[in-house]
């Protein structure tokens, strides 16, 4: 069951979780054969118009899970629209030719299953929960929504207001205004540099018609990828959607050729003046793409320095040796068409400063030295070790179906990644580290109160 | 708006699955999944008191060990609220076996992840990894549950990872510390009022000693349960366990909490300005936990305002009238004591807060006025169990419920919490509207969002 609302129980019921889970246990990252449990028994077909079909069987539990993803994220709408790709799958569920908003939500809600739009950059997806015995009733939705959404004007009128609503409440979370002021700087005019949601200017400006032609250029079989994992056979599946999709043709696809993000040119300091306790700080620049043969090297990298949870250099000498902060880590994200690396923490005003000087320090560091023996083992037996873990239940063997379509990855990626994590060596890492992390153009964000903060950097 | 955390998992979940009233047109696999549960679980109370329950999964490819503590805030003294949860950050700073820094490494390295939380209750403290590496878990946590160091040095540091923690947590979250407000204001005597991360000048006042004494008090076999779960060999974890943990010195001076939070006789109203974007409202009703025979029919009651976007709240509020941006109900059961019932919400842009209070209440008026109809309440019945075959799905989920369970009385309420929300009726959901949602019984918090002069 989902809640739209903002819910803080699970924060004070079970209040303080002490490390603060930042693993990056990416699906994409962390994939490993460990002989006995490596079999996930992937059967892919592309059917006759042309959507790409995923099945994973998996027979402890009545209960299917569907992901649907559709190539028709945020990087394909135009900029003054900004909001429209989110919109459009959000307002699936808004209604169809022969169903309203309500009567979906009600019967899906009654039989206990759910069904979720969500946005995104590179793909959208819906998703479908469901007990195996509901499941001609949940492929005749879910093909509905699909197919023939209605998207009234007052279902889009609505999803506008809440949609800006959450706008608003997002400029309340110091770390969403950082995360937003640091997209925006790395990638300018570019898709990946806003939101997914639009702001309240672009989404003024879309109109129903906008919404019913995206969907009928986009939302195509053969732009399409169905992951289905759970108590079913591919037969099943194959005889639900010729049930319920038979009237999905295929489509002449015109698919706009995605933009290039531009490199920043230079060092940027961003501060952002709120009546905060803390500094939110975010720090980072451009890197890889996910087809960059880097990407693995980098990883291990980035495990290292600031993504591997408590073990991580970052944390050992932020938090642990200095007490300055609850949690620092760094991401990675590598993203189709550009990445990016970032490292992020909130520590008090006061203590700002320091924390950026020895981050600072910390990846000059592992730009200049060799990792020790150590810490690459380690690092390497995290990564291809932690796999039973990514695969623990059917959602997640469903998103990690998708990240192997959509990323080219192959469906033999889990015997090849845990190779090429155990290929890197500590001159590897060095040379990624290099490479990749840059202490002349990065982009810096704090936000906090900037009387306490007196930020140094410029 | 923040990202929404299924807290109904949690909350809602704890049930267990029974075929025959979950599939009135028959399906046999049913009956499979309620033949895997129970028959696969076994417990046992070593020597000492250590209560060790196991379950085997060998449909999954991973396992999770579980160790818990009833050392959750409503333990601590006056003056030191948060050493709860300043030991549980203490247990990753090393034993004198293991030093420092040592934990998480040795869990990491074969591919596992661990971590550890604190609530009003208990504490926990787990390990995801596969079940041939089961060995690290049960060594290191029986070495940490008597050899932890305390290191003087790392209390102070430690001390301000917890200050960082609170500040991000509450002091720049502004829905956070007005819940905290409802909370201290709705309960007066009960150790509920204070927040497991505790007051911060308490924070800074905690000692090593202090640590040192609830830690030697608290963290015993006696007062402790282990959960092993996942692709086990039952009988190999049980003597390992055994061979670790049964070594350990029982403890006799556990006290139990005897505190009973005085009948509230009036609404409570508290205010918090603070710089905001949005105001919020949080109506909080006392109301009694799961052990209570009325506990089924306020999580269904939880269910038919809050339960989705056919329910309630969501059809009628955000819908229909368009007054609310997001709003809510829910009900907190799972706890030891007594504890509450909540409404929130935020008004939509240019609605205003008294509307919205007057509009959630009105819809408590309308179930008290007339039950809700069946088919609503087969809806949430439905709703919670066909969640919980879904949360079946995650070993440590299942683990964690049993462990919150255990941690009220048994894990047997588990079944038995389901079996009663199968048998509420609509007149039991009217019925303890009437009891509970009543206007002398809540706590109104009201946050008022200020701009700071620049």
């Amino acid at each position: 069951m989902m809640h739209n609302a903002r819910q803080m129980t699970l924060k004070n019921l079970i209040s303080c979780i002490l490390n603060p889970v930042i693993l990056s246990l990416g699906i994409v990252l962390l994939l490993t054969v460990s002989p006995a449990y490596a079999i996930i028994d992937i059967k892919r077909e592309v059917l006759p118009n042309g959507l790409t079909l995923l099945v994973v069987e998996r027979h402890n539990l009545p209960i299917v899970r569907v992901t649907v993803g559709i190539n028709a994220g945020s990087m394909i709408e135009p900029e003054e629209k900004a909001g429209l790709a989110n919109l459009t799958v959000e307002l699936l569920t808004g209604g169809t030719k022969k169903r309203t908003a309500s009567e979906i939500n009600e019967e899906i809600e009654f039989i206990g299953a759910s069904l979720e739009p969500s946005g995104g950059y590179d793909y959208v997806t819906v998703s479908l929960s469901i007990l195996r015995k509901d499941l001609d009733r949940g492929f005749d939705i879910l093909s509905d929504i699909l197919i023939n959404p209605s998207f009234p004007r007052d279902e889009l009128s609505r999803k506008k207001t809440r949609i800006k609503g959450s706008l608003i409440a997002k400029e309340e979370d110091p770390d969403s205004v950082a995360r937003k002021a640091f997209k925006k700087a790395l990638f300018g005019s570019h898709p990946y540099g806003r939101l997914i949601e639009g702001s309240p200017e672009t989404l003024d400006r879309i109109r129903r018609k906008d919404l019913m032609d995206f969907h009928s250029t986009y939302y195509a079989p053969n732009n399409t990828v169905m992951a289905v994992v759970g108590d079913i056979t591919i037969e099943e599946v194959k005889t639900l959607l010729a049930r319920y999709f038979s009237g999905w043709k295929k489509k002449e696809l015109k698919m706009p050729s995605p933009p290039k993000p531009q490199p920043i040119k230079e060092k940027q300091v961003i501060s952002i003046d709120k009546e905060l306790t803390q500094a939110s700080i975010i720090l980072g620049h451009p890197a890889i793409q996910r087809d960059n043969p880097d990407y693995y090297a980098l990883s291990v990298m980035n495990y290292i320095l600031g993504g591997g949870g408590f073990t991580s250099r970052l944390m050992q000498n932020i938090r642990e040796e200095k007490g300055l902060a609850y949690d620092i880590h760094t991401a990675l994200s590598s993203r189709k068409e550009a990445g990016s690396f970032g490292v992020s923490v909130q520590t008090k005003n006061e203590s700002a400063n320091t924390v950026i000087e020895e981050t600072l320090k910390e990846i000059g560091y592992i730009r200049e030295t060799h990792v020790s023996h150590e810490e690459l083992s380690d690092a390497k037996s995290f990564l291809t070790g932690s796999f039973p873990l990514m695969i623990e239940t059917g959602q997640k063997i469903a998103n990690f179906l998708m990240a192997i379509e959509y990323y080219n990855l192959g469906l033999d990626y889990i015997n090849k990644y845990p190779l090429y994590i155990q290929r890197v060596t500590r001159e590897d890492v060095l040379r990624v580290a290099k490479k990749y992390l840059d202490l002349e153009r990065f982009i810096l964000v704090v936000v906090g109160n900037q009387k306490k903060v007196l930020l140094k950097f410029r | 708006m923040k990202k929404a955390i299924a807290i109904l998992s949690l909350i809602l979940l704890p049930i267990s699955v029974f075929a025959e009233t979950i599939t009135p047109n028959g399906s046999t696999r049913l009956t499979e999944v309620s033949k895997l549960q129970t028959p696969n679980l076994k417990e046992e109370v070593l020597p000492n008191g250590l209560k060790v329950i196991l379950l085997k999964d060998h449909t999954t490819p991973i396992s999770t060990f579980w160790v818990w503590y009833r050392a959750g805030s409503i333990n601590e003294p006056i003056g030191k609220t948060g050493l709860s949860h300043l030991l549980e950050h203490m247990m990753f700073k090393g034993t004198h076996k293991y030093g420092a820094k040592s934990f998480s490494r040795i869990i990491q390295r074969v591919g596992g992840i661990d971590n550890a939380g604190t609530s009003k209750d208990y504490v926990f403290y787990f390990q995801k990894l596969t079940p041939e590496n089961l060995h690290l878990s049960i060594e290191l946590e029986a070495d940490r549950m008597q050899n932890l160091i305390i290191d003087p040095k790392e209390t102070l540091s430690e001390r301000d990872v917890v200050m960082e923690e609170r500040r991000m947590r509450y002091e720049d979250d502004p829905q956070n510390l007005l819940y905290e407000e409802v909370i201290a204001t709705a309960f007066k005597n009960h150790p509920y009022r204070w927040p497991v991360i505790g007051w911060m000048s308490d924070i800074k006042n905690i000692t090593r000693e202090d640590l040192l004494e609830y830690y030697r008090t608290h963290y015993v076999p006696n007062n402790a349960l282990i959960i092993v779960a996942g692709n086990i060999d039952v009988d190999s974890v049980l003597s390992k366990i055994k061979k670790e943990f049964g070594v350990i010195p029982p403890h006799m001076g556990i006290k139990t909490i005897d505190i009973e939070e005085p009948e509230q006789k009036g609404e409570r109203r508290v205010f918090l300005k603070k710089e905001a974007e949005l105001p919020y409202i949080l109506i909080a009703y006392k109301t009694p936990n799961i052990l209570h025979e009325d506990a089924p029919a306020l999580e269904v009651l939880a269910g038919v305002l809050s339960g989705g976007k056919s329910a309630r709240i969501y059809k009628g509020l955000i819908v229909e009238r368009q007054i609310a941006l997001w709003a809510g109900a829910e009900y907190i059961g799972l706890q030891r004591y007594p504890f509450i019932f909540y409404l929130y919400g935020t008004p939509v842009l240019e609605g205003s807060i008294d509307e919205l209070e007057k509009a959630l209440y009105e819809e408590i008026e309308k179930i008290k006025d007339e039950p809700p109809t069946e088919r609503e309440v087969q809806r949430v019945k439905n709703q919670i169990e066909a969640e919980f075959i879904m949360g079946q799905d995650s070993i440590y989920l299942q683990a964690k419920m049993l462990g919150m369970f255990e941690m009220i009385g048994s894990w047997r309420l588990k079944d038995r919490y389901l079996e009663e929300i199968r048998k509420v009726t609509p007149e039991d959901v009217q019925r303890v509207a009437k009891k509970y949602l009543i206007e002398d019984k809540r706590t109104v918090g009201i946050l008022i969002p200020t701009k700071a002069e620049r």
